[in-house]
């Protein structure tokens, strides 16, 4: 067994095939403490009732939708700068991923904001930024999906991928920017302005949502990678032995 | 740990069970249609390329 980088397809392969399971596993196990310290050990908030347990999943996705757009469009970058074959396969594994997480901040959100502010949605800078984040993701994973060339496909996403990244910012800092109706940000390097345990139990769930992620996108990943490499001896010879 | 006096209690949050489940059930929704439709992406993508390593290796045992 030879010993490939890992920066290359096939060493990418090998790699995220052993964490895949493990990442997605875990995140199931962290989810649940997540779930037990949000609902049984954490207080009820005092204004909002028991409609604050939201928070918990709807802070988690919205940090990921925005932090997964940063990774993609580095990778999209990386990809047009060096003409390397994994990093566009990177950015590709994680928008899908993304953008099940944009929407379930907008889903989760909307949710909250019904029996918070009295409308499921409401046209303030921080809901309309993070739909139009929402449609960069989409703008990108319909652009992947309709040049079959993939090496074409990949220069025109990362396009997509690189001025969309403008938007996150403008999603994160809405909430100073302008006057909004969604509250400000609730953790600062300043300190934070949640109790100390709904805070914990915040932060646990963002842990699961990260390992969600990360196993989701290896996995996803491997699938590319076999897509893309179908025709390389090393991937052939990996199928022949029935060692995929 | 004993804010909640009944299961009931526990579904109803409140007043506010529609909400918290409707946001918890399609983190969920999502995440297993995610899980599954990546299964599936694998399988085809490892029969394909099977598909295509039988063919090379018969080209090459002419």
């Amino acid at each position: 067994m030879t010993s490939t980088s890992i920066f290359t397809p096939e060493g990418m392969y090998r790699f995220a095939g052993k964490l895949a399971v493990p990442c997605l596993v875990s995140a199931a196990i962290v989810a649940l403490i997540a779930f037990y310290l949000g609902f049984f050990v954490a207080p009820v908030d005092v204004t909002q009732g028991n409609s604050y347990r939201i928070l918990y999943i709807h802070v988690a996705s919205a940090w990921m939708a925005m932090l997964l757009y940063v990774l993609m469009a580095i990778f999209c970058i990386l990809g047009l700068v060096t003409e390397k074959k994994l990093w566009p396969m990177i950015a590709a594994s994680l928008a899908p991923t993304g953008a099940l997480m944009a929407f379930l901040a907008l889903w989760t959100g909307s949710l909250w904001g019904r029996p918070t502010w009295g409308a499921y949605w409401v046209w303030d800078a921080r809901l309309t930024s993070a739909l139009i984040l929402f449609f960069f993701y989409l703008g990108y994973l319909a652009l992947q999906n309709a040049i079959p060339d993939w090496r074409r496909a990949d220069k025109a996403c990362s396009v997509i991928g690189i001025v969309g990244v403008i938007n996150v910012p403008i999603v994160y800092f809405s909430v100073q920017w302008w006057n909004t109706l969604h509250q400000g940000a609730s953790l600062t390097s300043s300190g934070s302005s949640i109790h100390p345990i709904m805070l914990t139990a915040l932060l646990v769930m963002v842990a699961a949502f990260w390992l969600y992620t990360f196993g989701a996108t290896f996995a996803r990943l491997r699938s590319i990678i076999l897509e893309r490499e179908k025709g390389e001896e090393w991937a052939q010879e990996l199928a022949l032995k029935g060692e995929l | 740990m004993d804010q909640w006096g009944s299961f009931s209690d526990f579904i109803s949050m409140g007043g506010y069970g529609r909400y918290v489940w409707g946001a918890y059930g399609m983190v969920i929704f999502c995440f297993i249609c995610e899980l599954v439709s990546l299964s599936r992406r694998r399988q085809r993508a490892a029969k394909e390329l099977l598909l295509e390593a039988r063919a090379h290796q018969a080209e090459e045992d002419l």
